[in-house]
């Protein structure tokens, strides 16, 4: 069985943020990236698919010359060969553009099932792999807790609200999007880190694959990225102490949830 | 020489700050004085166990360049685990260089593996700086050689299930007359004394006997008479190591150091607003930065096949002295939360000192140097 997993390098969960001279994004200098957390569990469950069932685990990933070291990581933990999308006409804050550049890249692959992560940890607009789904037209699940390949297709379990599941069947090809939490990832062990020097990284261009400069229009834009604006509210709790200590153990449980 | 990383020494720098993260924080939280098996177990899952030595006996085959930037890191992030393979990493050096075939594919794997854990046990209680003066005693009787005497301040002592242990062979020759041995636990007569506590470490040394030890005759490691010679080789490439985790810790304390100087407030501003505080913390970073290079040259000129035993001197004396320098100014720069065990500086403070003191003290660093310098008038 043939995996593709789609990856987003994103800057890592401790970064110490500011915001950009254009108050469009981030300001990017000085950042530490890494492998957005979903994406990071949907390899995970490719390679453990692999161990199963056989095939290939291809990573696929757009975005400037660091995105290797994500790329890398995932060829270290045990990906087969990897595609990097590094043509700048493809860096897009629109999840249309970047799923117009995967499935343009990804036509001539054979695989079984597209894994993405549920969402991104920068953007989360959780959209790339449902568009990518529409685009190459694929049947497509989210927020996915389980796959189970079947003789004609795959069975998977779906997270719902409030602590409820969904089981679906899909034919293959299929595209799934990975919840966090899913599975226990591994390491990239010192071997695999040197097994990584020998795999193929393919580089592709927008003219590899017919992309032009209309299909990188977005359909939509930032118009402004800021830090929450500080509100400030003081509250006075009144009553007995032993009442107001409880009323104050209730708001710190169910309001500020600090336990 | 290259000063960035390659992707390779990238990615191994990740994968120490992935495990560290995810199981050596949660771990080391309700950890008390014992060894941390199942961390140890764990790099060598991760291949961290013997970055160094050859592939064929299941080592990483890397150049110590990556296995020092490991050790840097593991220090940096707050634990012990770059001193254990530090130490570790004695023994299977002289096993590497040293050892014959059998001894090789007997213990080199399993180390690699982090199934044995390995010490080195040269000092005793009177000879320390001067390793030549050892007075524990390995006489061969038939097909066994019989140790007899005592060893200290054995790092993983009692722990470790191989010691690569230096005894007398024959009296009288002084250094030539030192030969070198494998012993493992459980080896009748090998008996493990007190702990010693030294400050600032988490898992403590120990006391080693050897009571009527009756080893194989198989276990001398390398000729009769080379073991002080074998000894002084693997502490040449360890000075390597001390340097690399005096480095971590520097680093370290600098980091909380230079947060903490922006963060704290005395008369209206931040701290790190006074000159006075940033001239130190300008000299924090100078120093850690030039021992960070010499300690990469000694590595370079190592993985190159150079002569690397002065500067790996140089390397360690500055490293660890700069780790002593910048935790004595984190302290500073903390003021009296900075002498707080609630705080993390002191820690830092107290493991330093140790630096100076292991694998050769400063003194004899500077000993080792000097000779290297004056050697050429010497024909
Ligand atoms: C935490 C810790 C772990 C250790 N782990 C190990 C281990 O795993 N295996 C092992 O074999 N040993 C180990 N040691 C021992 C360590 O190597 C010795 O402590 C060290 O070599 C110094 O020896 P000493 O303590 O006997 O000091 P001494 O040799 O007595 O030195 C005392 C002082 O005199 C100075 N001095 C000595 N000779 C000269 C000279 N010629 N010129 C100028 N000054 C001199 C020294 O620098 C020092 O300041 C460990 C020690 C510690 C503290």
């Amino acid at each position: 069985m043939n995996i593709v997993v789609c990856l987003k390098q994103v800057p890592k969960k401790d970064s110490i943020l500011r915001i950009g001279a254009d108050q469009k994004w981030i300001d990017e200098r000085d950042l530490s990236y890494e492998m957005s957390e979903a994406d990071a569990y949907a390899l995970e469950e490719a390679l453990r698919q692999k161990e199963k069932h056989g095939g290939e685990v291809i990573v696929i990933s757009s975005g400037p010359e660091r995105v290797r070291q994500s790329i890398k990581e995932a060829l270290a933990k045990g990906a087969d060969r990897a595609i990097h999308l590094t043509d700048p006409l493809f860096n897009s804050g629109d999840p249309a553009v970047i799923a117009r550049a995967l499935a343009g890249a990804l036509k001539n692959e054979k695989f079984d099932l597209i894994f993405t992560g549920l969402q991104s940890d920068d953007y989360g607009f959780a959209q790339v792999g449902l568009i990518l789904a529409e685009m190459l037209g694929l049947p497509s699940a989210t927020i996915v807790m389980e796959v189970q390949p079947e003789d004609s297709g795959v069975r998977v379990k779906r997270e719902l609200e409030s602590g409820w599941f969904q089981w679906v069947k899909l034919p293959m090809p299929a595209l799934l999007t990975i919840q966090s939490g899913i599975n226990q990832l591994r390491y990239a062990t010192l071997k695999g880190i040197m097994a990584a020097k020998k795999k193929e990284i393919k580089e592709v261009k927008a003219a590899d694959i017919g992309f032009t400069e209309s299909d990188a229009i977005s359909a939509q834009s930032i118009q402004r990225a800021y830090f929450p604006e500080k509100t400030k509210r003081t509250e006075i709790i009144e009553g007995k102490p032993a009442e107001a200590a409880a009323k104050l153990m209730e708001k710190l449980r169910f309001d500020a949830r600090v336990f | 020489m290259d000063y960035t990383l390659t992707e390779e020494q990238e990615q191994l720098r990740r994968l120490v700050e992935d495990f560290v993260a995810r199981e050596v924080k949660p771990y080391e939280e309700t950890a008390g004085e014992d060894f941390p098996w199942p961390l140890f177990r764990k790099l060598g899952e991760l291949g961290l166990a013997s970055i160094p030595f050859p592939t064929e006996y299941g080592g990483g085959g890397l150049d110590y360049t990556s296995y020092s930037i490991v050790l840097e890191e593991l220090s940096r992030l707050g634990t012990h685990l770059g001193s254990v393979l530090a130490v570790h990493g004695l023994p299977q050096l002289i096993l590497n260089q040293f050892g014959d075939e059998s001894q090789k594919r007997k213990y080199l794997p399993a180390m690699a593996r982090a199934e044995l854990l390995g010490a080195f046990a040269l000092t005793e209680p009177q000879a320390g700086s001067d390793a030549a003066a050892i007075k524990t005693r390995a006489e061969l009787r038939g097909d066994k050689y019989i140790l007899r005497g005592q060893k200290i301040w054995i790092t993983h002592g009692g722990d470790a299930d191989v010691y690569l242990v230096m005894a007398v062979t024959e009296k009288g020759k002084g250094s030539k007359g030192i030969s070198s041995f494998i012993i493992e636990k459980g080896t009748p007569g090998l008996a493990f004394g007190k702990r010693e506590r030294p400050m600032g470490l988490a898992h403590h040394t120990r006391e080693v006997f050897f009571e009527d030890c009756e080893a194989p005759r198989s276990c001398l490691v390398g000729r009769e008479g080379d073991g002080f010679k074998v000894a002084m080789t693997a502490l040449d490439s360890g000075r390597i190591t001390v340097a690399s985790t005096s480095l971590g810790l520097a680093q370290s304390a600098f980091d909380y150091a230079l947060s903490y100087a922006n963060e704290r407030q005395a008369f209206g501003k931040s701290i790190g607003e006074f000159q006075g505080i940033q001239f130190m913390l300008a000299d924090m970073a100078a120093a850690i930065e030039a021992a960070r290079c010499v300690t990469r040259k000694a590595a370079f000129l190592r993985d190159n096949g150079l002569p690397f035993n002065a500067i790996a001197s140089m390397a360690k004396l500055l490293a660890t002295d700069a780790a002593m320098k910048v935790t004595t100014d984190a302290v500073q720069i903390y003021g009296g939360y900075g002498t707080s065990e609630d705080y993390p500086v002191q820690a830092l403070f107290r493991q330093a000192k140790i630096g100076q003191i292991v694998e050769g003290t400063n003194q004899i660093q500077r000993m080792i140097i000097a000779r290297e310098l004056l050697k050429k008038f010497k024909q």
